[in-house]
């Protein structure tokens, strides 16, 4: 079932085909071990919009943004992000000035921040990107203070990594990401781990950056609080893709993506219908 | 608080010491490493009976460890859970040198007891300076000062992640052992089997996050070579406070302090 198709959306709405920021055909992907991760993924996303995508787990979410980032490969299909192709045409995949320059333009914050803070400190932590970028130090400060700034962690930049508080990880790891000065923020379960004041400042702060930002999650109050259009994905496939109100109030859709919303705001979101 | 979380948590001390504004953080980590790799070479230059000539070289961990700010208690620790590898060295010697060295109240001492405290000290001298380096300058500028140094990159990259992902797995380990703490209801101690499939689910774990770290670091632009921001300046002080211990290294080893104190004490000459 598909709620709304995404070639329904008009011009200069979310969706919308005409400048999109992310543009996914027919994307499919399986695993080494033949599990056939993605089944022909359609998906248009449109610049400054913000996307939830959710689904149970092993529904694809983690695969399907890998590949906004060119960590993986499309089986077949093609992926387009911020204006970069990326398809199976070749077995050595994209040059390796494309892949960069994606990782640029691609901002990637992973499930667990412990994955992606592995320099010692916060500031070379933070610093790693716009390193590899090949700015000038003066620069590359620059942008560490700005980043640290913006996700209010700028009295964490002397701190140890591995001291940091897991809302503190959390930040900085998005600090990180930022730095890079990205059109694209692709967010794999943000709110996992998180205690409710850690992840209400992280909602804020998410809601506040002007990137187009794709968030994978099983925190459907978050999707709902952050993002005002949602993708369902189910074995592979979209199941539903429309506004987070519509198919979050669509209680057998929900159970048919292994889903549930809290009690209350499951309430709140019938109310809406 | 369990040994892991006693290890984990010693561990951590370093750093907060390394963070610390202290006299000894203060200086380029150069110039701290450049003189300690001096003082190790002038600890191990000494021959293997030298026992008393090496005692003026303990100034130098003293010193900088009250520059450090670093406790004592910390320092003996470390000392204690490294010597059961040194003592298995060194009380090898007695066994093997029997030959008569000196005698102390009528006691014969072979020059294999003479040697094994010649290695103690000599571990105890070396390991004291590790530990002030690190506590004193921080594992990451540490690797910032090898770099700089021309050491090669794969070493000092190896370094970095080693000491990060040594607290991940560490805590990894942790959690692990909680766990079989949790169901262990007979009390028994761990068995080797155990052990076994312990570590090799916590190696599966380590290749696991070791993937996943991979990926995280592609996905910011890394392409094989690990830049560092270089922070430290090289100024005066740090000429000196080099130049300073090196000389006091050459004459300590020129000269035998000890023997020349001797001999200034009780007036008698020396050559």
């Amino acid at each position: 079932m598909k709620v709304a198709q995404p070639d329904a959306a008009q011009p200069g709405e979310p969706g919308a085909r005409a400048g999109a920021a992310i543009e996914i055909c027919g994307l499919t992907h399986s695993y080494p071990d033949g599990t056939a991760a993605l089944r022909g993924v359609d998906l248009r996303v449109a610049p400054g919009e913000a996307l939830a995508i959710v689904g149970a787990n092993g529904a694809g979410k983690s695969t399907l943004l890998l590949h906004l980032n060119g960590l993986l490969l499309p089986g077949s299909g093609n992926v387009r992000v911020a204006d970069l192709l990326i398809e199976n045409g070749t077995r050595a995949g994209p040059s390796p000035s494309t892949l960069r320059e994606l990782r640029r333009r691609v901002g990637f914050m992973f499930q667990d921040a412990d994955d992606q803070l592995f320099m010692p400190n916060v500031q070379d932590d933070v610093a790693f990107g716009p390193l590899n970028l090949g700015l000038s130090e003066p620069q590359v400060q620059h942008r560490v203070q700005a980043a640290l700034a913006a996700v209010g962690a700028a009295a964490l930049a002397a701190r140890s990594t591995h001291r940091l508080s897991g809302g503190e990880k959390r930040a900085v790891a998005l600090a990180g990401v930022l730095a890079m000065t990205p059109s694209v923020l692709v967010l794999d379960e943000p709110s996992a781990g998180l205690d409710p004041a850690s992840r209400r400042t992280l909602i804020e702060l998410l809601r506040g950056l002007p990137q187009t930002r794709v968030v994978a999650t099983h925190d459907l109050l978050l999707a709902l609080d952050l993002c005002p259009r949602v993708v369902m994905l189910h074995e592979g496939r979209v199941l539903a893709d429309g506004p987070t109100q519509a198919l979050f109030a669509d209680e057998a859709l929900l159970q048919r993506c292994h889903l549930e919303l809290p009690h209350v705001t499951a309430a709140s979101a019938t109310g809406l219908r | 608080m369990n040994h892991l979380d006693r290890a984990l948590h010693e561990l951590q001390a370093f750093d907060d010491i390394a963070a610390r504004d202290t006299p000894l953080t203060r200086h380029d980590p150069r110039a701290k490493l450049l003189v300690t790799l001096c003082f190790v070479l002038t600890v191990v230059s000494f021959d293997r009976y030298s026992v008393a000539a090496l005692l003026p070289l303990a100034l130098f961990p003293a010193v900088l460890s009250a520059q450090a700010e670093m406790p004592a208690r910390m320092h003996w620790r470390a000392l204690l859970l490294a010597s059961p590898f040194v003592l298995m060295v060194g009380l090898a010697n007695p066994l093997l040198d029997r030959t008569p060295m000196l005698a102390v109240a009528g006691l014969q001492i072979s020059g294999g007891w003479v040697s094994c405290a010649a290695i103690l000290l000599r571990f105890a001298l070396c390991l004291s300076a590790a530990l002030v380096l690190i506590g004193g300058t921080g594992m990451h500028a540490l690797c910032a000062a090898l770099a700089q140094l021309g050491a090669p990159r794969v070493f000092t990259v190896q370094l970095l992640f080693l000491h990060r992902y040594l607290f991940v797995l560490a805590a990894e380990a942790l959690r692990m052992s909680r766990a079989q703490q949790l169901r262990a209801v007979s009390g028994r101690r761990m068995g080797l089997a155990l052990y076994a499939a312990l570590t090799g689910q916590l190696l599966l774990r380590a290749v696991d996050r070791a993937r996943r770290v991979h990926q995280a670091m592609l996905a910011r632009g890394f392409d094989g070579d690990l830049r560092l921001i270089h922070r430290a300046h090289w100024q005066r002080r740090d000429s000196v406070f080099a130049a300073a211990w090196c000389a006091y290294f050459l004459l300590a080893r020129v000269v035998d302090l000890p023997q020349a104190l001797g001999h200034h004490a009780t007036g008698t000459g020396w050559s």
